[in-house]
C-alpha cells in the first residue's frame, strides 16, 4: 500500500475545516451476482429499485422503533458533527455523523412526512435518485458502525442504526458490498469468515500444540468438537493463524490448561464473527448466530465463552439471547430458549468474555503470572468501540472498561492509559471496523485511524510505549496494517491474552 | 367581537387540535414499534429504575450534549430551561384564580423570557458561523429558529415596550377554553405573538419538534442494559422461531 499515505497529526486537534467531496470517489467494491446470490438477495440491481429501496424503508420503519426515532428525532444541533474518526481523517462533510444519517434522513422526509411531500427544499428533503442512490452506497460504506456519535447525541441518535438499515435496503435492490456479503457467504459455506475448512483448522490446531510445547514444555491442548466438555469457546477465526492473534489464542488455551478446565472449540461453530450485523440484516445476523446454539446444544456443553472480538461480543453480549437463546431469563414458556438455557450453568454468566472469564480466575487466586515477562512491554489499552459502547462485561456498567485493565495490570508492571476524551466511552474506532477492513478502502482506514495514531503517538513520546493491547480481531488486523504506515512497529499491537500467555505460570500439568 | 378575534381563537382550535392528536399519533407509532434488539449505548444502567435516572439527567440536563460541545449545550439548555419557565408563566392565562406557585414564579418568568432570546440568538448564530453547522443547516433549521425568536421578541415587547392589555387577552383565552369567543385588544403585536405560537403549534408534530417525544423512546436511552440477564425479544422476531 505504498501509494496511501497518512495525513498528518493535527498540531492542535481542533476541528478540522470542510473538503466537501473528498471521499466520493473512495468506493468499497460492489458485490457481484454470484456473492449477492449466494445470501439470497438480487444479483444486481434491479430495474425496479426505486420502488423496491422505498418500500423497504417503509417495512424496516415498522420494524425498528431506532430508525422510527432516529429519522424524526434529529434536530441538526451538531453535537455530533466533530466526533467521527472519518470525518477527522477525511475533513468530507458527508462523514459527519449528522449528513450520513441526513443521506437517508433527507429521502425519509420525501416520501415519509408530510412537509417532505409538500415543500421538499425547505425541509431538505430529495427523492431518491440514482445519484442518491449511489451516494448511500458510498458513505454507508464509511461507517464503521462505531456509536462513537451516539454517545454525544442529546437523543440517542446512532448512526449505526441508520448504517444498518441503508445496507439492509442496498442489499435488498441488489447492490451490496463485495467484502461483506463474500464472508457472509464463507460462513454459510465453510463455517468461518476466513473460509478455513475443517481439516485445515485441525492441522493447525495440532501444530499449535506442538509449538506451545517447543516453547514451554508442557502439553496445552487446543481441542476441537468435544462432546460434554464444560466450555465451548467462540472465537474470531483469524485467531487461528493471523498474527498477532494467534497468540491471544495460545493465551485463552494457556488459562484453560492451568485451572484444568475442560473446553472445546467447535467446527460447525469455528467462527465468532457476525458480520450479519454489519449489513444490518436480522434474518443473517440470526442465521449465522444459530450456529453457535447448534454447536452448543451438539456438543451438550455448560458454559460459553467468546475470545478477543469486538463487534462478536456485541452480538454475543447483546444479542445472542434474543437471537439464539444463549443466556438466561427466557420466559418459561418459551421452548425454543428454554431447550438450551436448560442445559447452561447459571451460576456463569452466559455467554461469557474470555476477559471476564479469566479475571475471575485471577480474583480467585487460580492463576498466578511472572510479571517480569512483559516488562519489555509497556503498555496502553485501546478500547474496541463494540466491546465499549454496544456491550459490558463483569456486573456493573462500565465493567468491560475495568476488567481487561485489571487483567494487564495483573499480568505486567508497566501500564499507561491513552488520552481520556480518547478511551473508554469515548474510544475512537481502529478505523477498519463494522466491514469496511478490506483492501479497497485502504485510504479511508489509513485517515480514519488518525485519531488513535495521534493519542497512541503522544504516549509513545512521552511514556514510551511500544505496546497497544485490545481485544478485538478487527481492531489487531487493521492496526497491523495501518500503523506502519504512520511509522510505527506492526508488532506493537497485540491481544490481552497475549500479554497474558507471557506471563502465566503453567506449573507441570 | 371582531373579524381577528374570532380568526385567532378558530386558528387556536385548529392547531391544538392538530398538535394534540399528530402528537398523540406519532408517539402512539413509537410505542407500537418493536424495537427487536437490545442496544442501549454503554456503559448503560443495567436496571429500569437506572433508566429512569439516566433519561431524567439527559432530559433535565441534557448530559449527553453536555459531554459533545459546551457552547451547543449552555444555548441549548438556556432556551429549553427558560422556555420551560416561560411556559409555566404563561399559565396565568388560562387559569382563574392563578395557582400560587404560578404567580410565585411571574418575576422569574419575565426574565427568562430574555434568556431564552438570548439562547435562541446563541444557537442561531453557531448555524450562522460555524462551517460545519451551517452546512448541516436546512431552511427550515434557520425558520424554526427565526419563529422562536418571533415569538419571543414580540412577547418581550408586549412586556418591556408596548404593553397589551393582558386582562382582556387572559379573559379571551378563559372563554375561548369554555368554547366562548371573546375579543382580543386589536394590538398587532399581539396577533404576530399568538400567530406565530399557532403555526408552532401546528408543525410541532409534523417537523424536528418530535425531539422531544422522541427522547422518550430512543432505545439507545431508554432501555436497560440486561441482555444475558433476560430474554428481549419483539413478536416479528419470535414469530421466526414458530
Amino acid at each position: 500500500m505504498a501509494d496511501v499515505a497518512a495525513p498528518p497529526y493535527r498540531t492542535i486537534p481542533i476541528i478540522p475545516a470542510l473538503k466537501p467531496g473528498s471521499m466520493e470517489d473512495v468506493r468499497s467494491f460492489v458485490a457481484n451476482d454470484k456473492i449477492n446470490e449466494a445470501l439470497g438477495f438480487p444479483g444486481q440491481l434491479v430495474e425496479d429499485w426505486h420502488d423496491k429501496a422505498i418500500a423497504k424503508m417503509g417495512e424496516l420503519l415498522t420494524k425498528y422503533r431506532s430508525l422510527k426515532v432516529y429519522m424524526d428525532a434529529c434536530v441538526h444541533c451538531g453535537a455530533c458533527s466533530d466526533k467521527c474518526h472519518y470525518f477527522i481523517g477525511t475533513q468530507d462533510p458527508k462523514n459527519m455523523p449528522v449528513a450520513r444519517q441526513d443521506l437517508m434522513r433527507s429521502v425519509y422526509r420525501r416520501y415519509f412526512t408530510l412537509p417532505g411531500k409538500l415543500f421538499p427544499k425547505l425541509v431538505g428533503a430529495r427523492d431518491l435518485t440514482r445519484e442518491v442512490l449511489d451516494e448511500w452506497y458510498t458513505y454507508f460504506h464509511q461507517c464503521s458502525e462505531c456509536r462513537r456519535c451516539s454517545v454525544f447525541c442529546p437523543y440517542g441518535i446512532d448512526t449505526a442504526e441508520v448504517t444498518m438499515a441503508a445496507r439492509e435496503i442496498l442489499d435488498s435492490v441488489g447492490y451490496g458490498q463485495k467484502y461483506a456479503n463474500e464472508i457472509i457467504g464463507k460462513v454459510h459455506r465453510i463455517g468461518n469468515n476466513l473460509g478455513l475448512p475443517g481439516p485445515a483448522l485441525n492441522d493447525t490446531l495440532e501444530g499449535l500444540e506442538e509449538d506451545v510445547k517447543d516453547a514451554t514444555g508442557i502439553d496445552v491442548r487446543f481441542p476441537i468438537d468435544v462432546k460434554g466438555a464444560e466450555v465451548l469457546l467462540i472465537t474470531p477465526s483469524a485467531d487461528f493463524f493471523a498474527e498477532p492473534h494467534i497468540d491471544s489464542l495460545i493465551g485463552y488455551a494457556k488459562v484453560f490448561h492451568a485451572t484444568g478446565t475442560s473446553w472445546t472449540l467447535s467446527s460447525m461453530a469455528s467462527e465468532a464473527g457476525n458480520f450479519g450485523m454489519f449489513i444490518g440484516n436480522y434474518d443473517q445476523l440470526r442465521t449465522i448466530a444459530l450456529r453457535i446454539r447448534e454447536a452448543a446444544l451438539e456438543l451438550g456443553v455448560k458454559r460459553i465463552v467468546v475470545g478477543e472480538c469486538g463487534h462478536a461480543w456485541r452480538v454475543a453480549y447483546s444479542f445472542w439471547n434474543t437471537l439464539t437463546g444463549v443466556g438466561d431469563g427466557a420466559d418459561e414458556t418459551d421452548r425454543f430458549a428454554q431447550m438450551l438455557q436448560k442445559q447452561l450453568d447459571h451460576r456463569y454468566k452466559q455467554p461469557m468474555h474470555i476477559c471476564e472469564f479469566t479475571w475471575d480466575l485471577i480474583e480467585r487466586g487460580a492463576l498466578s503470572f511472572n510479571k517480569e515477562a512483559n516488562d519489555k512491554h509497556i503498555i496502553t489499552f485501546h478500547d474496541s468501540c463494540n466491546v465499549a459502547r454496544g456491550s459490558r462485561m463483569g456486573d456493573f456498567a462500565g465493567g468491560q472498561f475495568e476488567i481487561p485493565r485489571n487483567i494487564i495490570k495483573a499480568v505486567a508492571n508497566n501500564f499507561v492509559e491513552m488520552a481520556p476524551e480518547t478511551t473508554r466511552e469515548q474510544t475512537f474506532c481502529c478505523g477498519g471496523g463494522g466491514g469496511l477492513l478490506t483492501d479497497d478502502l485502504m485510504d479511508l482506514r489509513v485517515k480514519g485511524a488518525l485519531p488513535r495514531m495521534e493519542v497512541l503517538q503522544q504516549v509513545v513520546d512521552e511514556h514510551g510505549v511500544n505496546f497497544m493491547a485490545t481485544i478485538c480481531a478487527i481492531c489487531k488486523a487493521q492496526f497491523t496494517k495501518v500503523m506502519p504506515i504512520y511509522g510505527f512497529d506492526r508488532r506493537m499491537v497485540g491481544g490481552v491474552h497475549q500479554l497474558v500467555s507471557n506471563a502465566i505460570i503453567l506449573g507441570d500439568k | 367581537m371582531n373579524m381577528a378575534s374570532i380568526l385567532i381563537a378558530i386558528l387556536f382550535y385548529f392547531a391544538t387540535l392538530m398538535f394534540v392528536v399528530g402528537l398523540f399519533y406519532r408517539i402512539n407509532t413509537y410505542a407500537r414499534t418493536p424495537a427487536p434488539l437490545k442496544i442501549p449505548t454503554t456503559p448503560a444502567p443495567t436496571t429500569q429504575s437506572g433508566v429512569v435516572l439516566r433519561m431524567t439527567r439527559e432530559v433535565v440536563f441534557f448530559e449527553s450534549l453536555f459531554k459533545a460541545n459546551l457552547w451547543i449545550w449552555s444555548m441549548g439548555w438556556l432556551f429549553h430551561a427558560s422556555l420551560a419557565l416561560v411556559l409555566m408563566r404563561h399559565l396565568r392565562y388560562f387559569t382563574e384564580p392563578v395557582w400560587g406557585w404560578v404567580a410565585l414564579i411571574q418575576p422569574i418568568g419575565m426574565y427568562a423570557g430574555l434568556t431564552m432570546l438570548l439562547g435562541l440568538l446563541g444557537l442561531w448564530a453557531r448555524r450562522l458561523f460555524v462551517e460545519r453547522i451551517r452546512y448541516i443547516s436546512t431552511p427550515s433549521d434557520h425558520l424554526m429558529l427565526l419563529l422562536l425568536i418571533g415569538i419571543a421578541v414580540s412577547g418581550l415587547v408586549m412586556k418591556f415596550v408596548a404593553h397589551t392589555d393582558v386582562i382582556a387577552v387572559k379573559s379571551f383565552f378563559l372563554g375561548w377554553m369554555q368554547l366562548s369567543i371573546g375579543t382580543l385588544p386589536g394590538d398587532v403585536v399581539l396577533y404576530f405573538h399568538l400567530l406565530s405560537v399557532v403555526a408552532l403549534l401546528a408543525i410541532f408534530p409534523i417537523s424536528k419538534l418530535l425531539h422531544a417525544p422522541g427522547v422518550f423512546f430512543s432505545p439507545s436511552r431508554n432501555q436497560a442494559d440486561n441482555p444475558r440477564e433476560k430474554r428481549h425479544i419483539a413478536p416479528w422476531a419470535a414469530g421466526l422461531e414458530k
